[in-house]
């Protein structure tokens, strides 16, 4: 791991990115810590996977992105949402499969969007967004209006076709896209370290002629910073860039899951692999933050979730009506 | 004014008028212009069977080749459509949808229905499908079936060129996802076609020949073959009615029904293999909502259940032609109860 505690990127960031960068994380980490209590209080339907643990690299990435970019996420979206600025009680809502979530209970946990946001949707297959960021980079750059799009995927996908297409494609079309592999160690029960070739996904970056990068995934400073070449680069027309962000995943490959196959590697990770706790420490021992000043965070995005699982709760599910809506019926 | 230009012209003529008028209308595929980074002409192709030729030059920048590499570059023309742009790829052969199809059926036909209507998805995927070129099981396939089973997705399949100029500008223009499929064997059939920009809506069905004995709806190439068999049948008395659905996806069930009403006769001809096909499903239709109509049990006249052999000997057995059109309707016409 390349990431180091002294990137320079945090002397960078005022104190108010600092904290908009801190409410993102804590409220991508409580959003799903919420999830994993009522998913197994029964309230919450379907499948569900949780992105706690990860926040650093959606945050770290996103951060560096405005309205003209876009993304494009996985089954465990729920963090890249709420990092792209999807409203977290609309998202609620869409999990407890309610007519106010944010696709109308249409979608679900899996396929979370908001096209007014640059958010391509969460994606139920595994590879399924890289083609598709492609095309909004090069919608982007046909437009000529700076936009660059990012592809968030797993270790899983990593080992999709459809990936490798998708980073050949962006060389030879020089597109602005950002290949962010996430490698939380394993996709579904199967770990990484059997299912990908290479020593690190990052390697493949030199098979498709583009820079590749290996970051800390508890580091939010570390992927900010990679990150934030990345993103220039793609804004100056110096094509994509795939980065390689190395975790752990806090919990199972989806809600139920017993995780048979791993051993006390979690409960370590969590006890001592946060990036929330290493922001936390890394701001307050600077002096660019106040801890009472991230308390306040805390308890801000305390109130959020509260409030976005009783509107979720209190919401109308769709009707019949929507069953046939949104869609050309012709039968 | 409408002069006679062939079917590939028609559809060329289509990408051209729209991109004239849309800048946002982008063409991409595999060697749509052909002979990127060669030493020769860069619009040495246009596409493997010259449709899109001389487009690369007169819209510079928009006519994109791509590497042969289907999922990217047609999950790519998806991705793109949600960024404001028009996109048109070029799906060479209908048969090559298993190595893109996860982006089509999963990404862009779901994105409307699954975002609840948040997301619109205006991109075409023009391919080429049906038999007749000795071109074998791989490259001679009738899969629209497969498309029209999966809402959320148009499945276009003009039978002239007329039809093919007025549906691809229709299809373009349309927010969803379209797949627009282009017979082979009628590139080279001439019609009389309007120069100026037209569209044609959705969902109407084109009645070819009316004729109160038998309707017959058949789709694609098979237009051609079912009018010949009226020609033929027409001398021994026996009238048909000829209904082209144009699109199947959506497909004009009434103009359909109305007819089999004022027949009690339907015959359905379609290339494509039999099982779960357009044909069973037209059938179904009909025996569902005009079954106090039919005087005749339906007869489907379709390939057989076998990949699309080779040999011109077997592929031409696999093809309807007239003569099996014909011997379907007189079985219609002399069912008696």
């Amino acid at each position: 791991m390349t990431g180091t505690l002294e990137s320079p990127t945090s002397q960078e960031l005022t104190p108010d990115q600092l904290l908009d960068a801190y409410r993102t994380m804590k409220t991508i980490r409580d959003f799903e810590e919420r999830v994993h209590d009522e998913f197994a209080g029964g309230d919450i339907p379907g499948f569900v996977h949780l992105y706690a643990g990860e926040e650093a690299s959606a945050v770290g990435v996103c951060s560096h992105l405005d309205e003209r970019d876009a993304i494009a996420s996985t089954h465990r979206g729920h963090g890249h949402c709420i990092a792209k600025g999807v409203d977290p009680v609309g998202m609620m809502a869409e999990i407890y499969g309610k007519v106010t979530g944010s696709c109308r209970g249409k979608g679900g946990s899996m396929h979370i969007a908001d096209l007014s946001k640059g958010m391509l949707g969460a994606n139920g297959i595994v590879g399924g967004g890289p083609p598709l960021i492609c095309g909004r980079a090069l919608a982007s750059k046909h437009k000529a209006d700076g936009g660059v799009a990012v592809a968030f995927f797993g270790d899983g996908a990593s080992n999709q076709g459809t990936t490798f297409e998708s980073l050949n494609l962006a060389t030879i079309w020089n597109l602005p896209a950002i290949f962010v592999a996430e490698n939380n160690g394993y996709a579904e029960a199967t770990s990484s370290s059997w299912s990908v070739a290479t020593d690190d996904i990052a390697d493949r970056a030199a098979a498709f002629g583009m820079p590749g990068v290996i970051v800390d995934g508890f580091d939010f400073f570390a992927v900010h910073e990679a990150a934030g070449e990345a993103v220039a680069r793609a804004r100056d027309g110096g094509g994509p860039t795939l980065i390689e962000v190395k975790f752990t995943r806090y919990f199972g490959h989806f809600e139920g899951d017993q995780q048979l196959y791993r051993a006390d590697e979690v409960a370590n990770a969590r006890a001592n692999l946060d990036c929330l706790k290493r922001f936390r420490s890394r701001v307050t021992e600077s002096g660019q933050l106040t801890d009472a000043q991230l308390d306040a965070v805390d308890a801000e995005v305390g109130a959020l979730i509260e409030r976005s699982v009783a509107e979720a709760k209190a919401a109308p599910k769709p009707g019949a009506a929507d069953l046939l809506t949104d869609v050309y019926v012709s039968y | 004014m409408a002069r006679s230009i062939t079917y590939r012209e028609a559809i060329n003529e289509a990408l051209a008028q729209e991109m004239e008028r849309d800048p946002s209308v982008i063409v991409m595929g595999e060697d749509n212009a052909g002979g990127q980074g060669s030493p020769g002409d860069e619009d040495a192709w246009g596409g493997v069977l010259g449709v899109t030729k001389g487009l690369y030059h007169k819209f510079p920048g928009r006519v994109l080749d791509t590497p042969i590499s289907e999922s990217a570059f047609i999950g790519a023309a998806i991705g793109a459509a949600t960024g404001g742009l028009r996109p048109v790829a070029e799906l060479m052969f209908i048969d090559f949808m298993g190595v893109c199809f996860d982006q089509i059926f999963n990404q862009a036909a779901k994105f409307r229905y699954m975002f609840g209507g948040k997301a619109v998805t205006p991109v075409v995927v023009r391919t080429m499908w049906g038999a007749g070129l000795r071109a074998a099981a791989q490259h001679s396939q009738s899969l629209l079936s497969v498309f029209t089973h999966i809402p959320g997705l148009k499945v276009v399949a003009p039978s002239n060129a007329y039809d093919a100029k007025g549906l691809l500008i229709q299809s373009i223009r349309d927010d969803d996802p379209v797949i627009f499929a282009e017979h082979k064997m009628l590139y080279d059939v001439a019609g009389d076609v309007p120069e100026e920009s037209y569209a044609i809506p959705f969902g109407e069905a084109n009645i070819v020949r009316e004729g109160g004995d038998v309707t017959i709806v058949a789709i694609g190439r098979m237009v051609a073959m079912a009018q010949d068999a009226a020609t033929e049948l027409a001398s021994s008395g026996v009238e048909c009615e000829i209904v082209d659905p144009r699109t199947v996806s959506p497909l004009d069930t009434d103009t359909i029904l109305e007819s089999v009403e004022n027949t009690g006769r339907l015959v359905v001809v379609d290339e494509a293999n039999p099982r779960c096909s357009l044909a069973t499903d037209i059938a179904a239709t009909v025996a569902q909502d005009a079954f106090g109509s039919l005087r005749a049990p339906i007869q489907l006249v379709t390939g057989p259940h076998t990949p699309v052999p080779f040999a011109d000997s077997l592929e031409d057995l696999f093809i309807p032609d007239a003569a099996k059109i014909a011997g379907a309707v007189k079985t219609a016409v002399d069912y008696a109860r």
